[in-house]
């Protein structure tokens, strides 16, 4: 192999108005390499996606693909030159079919004419490359799960034989038996011969897939190397610039009285019984596999869907409702963090201030009147207390980064205040560092008195964090346990329902 | 310094426009001792009054994530029932309250609809569009409905026999305008219509009566309508119910050339009166160069997309 073959980045270089994205990133990978790229929100991967797919021009730097420069025109001329990118939403287009929207923009046509039998063998030949024949290709895209429209899309990737093809966080919205398949997919494409960037901040997950890693802090390459050579420390130690020693601290809280009582809930269309009961000062963690419910719980609980059977009990505040709303929670002293920032935990092109106070807005003046300056103090307070980096509380939230924006969503329940905390997904597509004090944060919480239920896919972080920990299995919440009687590989176990 | 400069670009897109609109006409010899008096500026300002009362509303409408295309039918609507009501000797102020509730039951309905039975706003008020002129046109027996005379009638003259300077009409504009903007701006209310169209879930999942809220904001803006009603009648001094047909898309203009966006969340009220002032100078300003309607009209459709077009540069440069 010569040092040619591949691709090859050297001191790229991008600048938006005054702020250096990239400060100078020299990378390489070679044909048939797995090559994580690591780096915490911010340190400018995205950007450098960017700039190799085509979306934009690097401003200084050099790239070779294959021994020739490469100089991407747009995402369609990268594609044609042979760099694929799968980004970490999908895009799929729902309502077409498996077949359409693998060959979209690549159709197989003659003079506008729609060539079906080539379509559909160069479609099948895709699948097959990844090993999911399976998939029928008649079926809308919208049928399929996630991890199956995850192969859709990188079937339409296949299409063109990429070179490289860079994935960014393909497994944040997989479950673990999902992740294991998309892994030996990716290794077939390895064998294959394809070069695939692989960008995730589960470090485990890189560990274990991943041939070489590159670390960019800052907008800049700050280390590479073999994986196998490499501790997780280490490579911790140089995304953020300093020794993360715990990252799940404990805090002392004790237990106290029962506050939260769910009686056998269930809900249309997935939650089929769930009971449990939550204390003061204790943090609940719910794990399970994707769609086996945990989310719905959590809403159930908060009524944002409607229960089918059972009862939600809030003690000190009187009968359980048949017809409770959120604004009725809100009122008894529950908080929701929503898993789905953009499309609903946070009005995006509205300010840190207003996200921070909507539940109270009217709790900052008088007769409907809003007192700006107040309510500007204190969502600012926020923002020191939490290190958010921002211009000023009324800046837009959709222009910080992920893990940012999730500091003012949990802020919203903190301010509110809430006594009992609904987390979906706390630390869910954020950086070690935000997720360390998030983690820290929560522990206070239960310090402090306060409940914690936190429903989360990454098992480290449930077994790090919780006193107790729920499973959920179809629907149903199989088992309750002290943390000490868990491990990863039993709460797999419960949640496969392989009893 | 940077973020002052893009804030002040952002609010001071569409008054640039209008200044460069009014330049186009202040310009040219054949216009130039006409257009810019304040005998001209008189007639702009009074013929731009339903079209800016409107524009309130649909504003409010259009923060919120919604859309009212019923607006011009329920201005010919309530002109009929304000002209039924002074035949039959009902006194102005009874009058002017009736109307106005006339107005917010037609948005109630409109707004009960879209929340309640979650039906999307384009088709409810597609549909009510329909129904209102026809229930117009109804009650009106198919012809204009006249009246001996009435105070009404004085609101939208330019003659001023009472020396306010402007007719009252734009007065009573520029009040609500005014009014308005602080509530959008200040009040909880205000907030919770720009919560409801940046991100429903999120009002929903912050406990925002979402559905009275919707109601809420409809009802408000039909009253407007019907306001703009009132307007028309005493613009025409007779009930049309065939007037106003198409006028909900100037509204609907004049808000989005003020930079609102149609998916919620985005705008304000004076960009909007900026909007319909730039679409009614437009019009007066085609009139004196002698320019034929139709001329006007493609006017009026390239400012209105170049408008959206540089508010989308706008926009991309913020992220």
């Amino acid at each position: 192999m010569t040092a040619t073959a591949g691709l090859r980045l050297v001191d790229i270089q991008k600048r938006f108005g005054a702020t250096r994205a990239l400060r100078g990133v020299s990378f390489d990978i070679a044909p048939g390499e797995i090559h994580a790229l690591i780096g915490e929100n911010g340190a400018g991967k995205s950007t450098l996606m960017k700039v190799l797919s085509g979306a934009h021009p690097a401003d200084a730097g050099t790239m070779e693909l294959g021994g020739r420069p490469y100089l991407p025109a747009d995402p369609h001329d990268a594609r044609m030159k042979g760099v694929a990118m799968i980004y970490q939403e999908l895009n799929l287009a729902l309502h077409l079919s498996v077949q359409e929207n693998i060959l979209l923009g690549a159709e197989s046509a003659s003079l506008g004419w729609i060539d079906r039998r080539q379509s559909r063998e160069r479609a099948r030949s895709a699948l097959a490359q990844l090993g999911h024949e399976s998939i029928a290709l008649d079926r809308c895209a919208g049928a399929f799960s996630i991890a199956e429209q995850q192969v859709i899309e990188i079937a339409r990737a296949l299409l063109v034989k990429p070179q490289v093809l860079i994935m960014d966080e393909p497994t944040s919205s997989l479950t673990r038996a999902d992740t294991e398949k998309l892994f030996a997919t990716i290794l077939r494409l390895r064998a294959q011969g394809v070069s695939i960037i692989y960008i995730s901040h589960f470090l485990e997950e890189c560990r274990q897939l991943c041939d070489r890693y590159t670390v960019l802090k800052d907008g800049e390459t700050v280390g590479t190397g073999q994986m196998e050579a490499a501790t997780l420390d280490h490579i911790v130690t140089l995304m953020t610039g300093r020794e993360v020693t715990d990252l799940y601290p404990r805090s002392a809280h004790g237990r106290g009285a029962v506050v939260l009582d769910v009686k056998a809930v269930a809900s249309e269309p997935r939650l089929k019984r769930a009971s449990f009961q939550v204390h003061g000062g204790e943090i609940f963690g719910v794990a399970g596999l994707i769609g086996a419910g945990r989310t719905d719980l959590l809403r159930a609980i908060f009524s944002l869907d409607a229960l089918a059977a059972g009862a939600v009990c809030i003690v000190g505040e009187g009968e359980a409702e048949e017809t409770a709303t959120p604004r009725r929670r809100w009122r008894q002293g529950l908080g929701f963090l929503s898993e789905n920032r953009k499309e609903e935990g946070l009005m995006l092109n509205q300010s840190i201030a207003d996200n921070l106070t909507l539940t109270k807005q009217d709790a900052f003046g008088r007769c409907g009147w809003i007192n700006g300056r107040r309510q500007g103090q204190v969502a600012q307070g926020w923002v020191d207390a939490l290190r958010v980096k921002c211009r000023d509380a009324g800046q837009r939230i959709g222009e910080l980064s992920g893990g940012n924006q999730q500091k003012i969503a949990i802020a919203r329940l903190l301010e509110h205040p809430a006594r009992i905390f609904l987390l979906d997904e706390p630390t869910r597509g954020i950086d070690v560092g935000s997720k360390a004090q998030i983690y820290q944060l929560i522990g206070e919480l239960a310090a402090a008195g306060k409940t914690v239920i936190v429903v989360s896919s990454y098992l480290p972080e449930l077994l790090g964090l919780c006193d107790t920990i729920g499973v959920m299995c179809r629907g149903e919440l199989a088992a309750i346990r002290p943390r000490a009687d868990w491990t990863e590989a039993e709460i797999m176990r419960v949640a496969t329902g392989s009893v | 310094m940077k973020s002052t400069l893009k804030h002040l670009l952002a609010k001071g897109g569409p008054f640039i426009g209008l200044i460069l609109v009014i330049a186009l006409f202040s310009l040219p010899t054949e216009t130039r001792e006409f257009f810019l008096t304040y005998h001209n500026f008189k007639i702009i300002f009074t013929q731009t009054v339903i079209v800016a009362i409107g524009a309130i509303a649909m504003t409010m409408i259009i923060v919120s994530g919604g859309i009212d295309l019923s607006a011009g039918s329920s201005i010919a609507f309530t002109s009929v029932v304000g002209a039924l009501l002074i035949q039959r000797e009902f006194g102005t102020i009874p009058t002017v309250i009736l109307v106005l509730t006339a107005g917010a039951i037609i948005g109630l309905v409109n707004g009960t609809m879209i929340a309640a039975l979650r039906m999307p706003p384009f088709i409810v008020t597609l549909g009510t569009m329909s129904m209102i002129r026809g229930a117009g046109k109804w009650r009106a027996d198919n012809q204009t409905v006249n009246y001996e005379g009435s105070p009404i009638n004085q609101w939208m003259t330019t003659a001023d026999p009472a020396g306010y300077a402007l007719p009252p009409g734009v007065w009573v504009a520029i009040g609500l305008a005014t009014v308005t903007a602080v509530v959008l701006k200040n009040t909880v209310f205000g907030r919770h219509v720009f919560a409801l169209g940046s991100n429903e879930a999120t009002a929903r999942l912050c406990g925002l009566p979402t559905v009275r809220l919707k109601i809420m904001i409809y009802a408000l803006a039909g009253g407007f309508f019907g306001l703009a009603g009132l307007f028309q009648l005493s613009r025409l001094r007779q009930g049309d119910p065939t007037v106003a047909v198409g006028l909900e898309l100037d509204i609907i203009a004049a808000v989005i050339i003020g930079g609102a966006s149609l998916s919620g969340g985005v705008g304000t009220i004076l960009g909007s009166m900026i909007g319909a002032l730039i679409m009614a100078v437009l019009r007066n300003g085609s009139q004196q160069m002698g320019w034929p309607t139709y001329f006007q009209e493609i006017i009026i459709g390239l400012v209105i997309i170049v408008a959206v077009f540089l508010d989308r540069l706008r926009q991309g440069k913020q992220t």
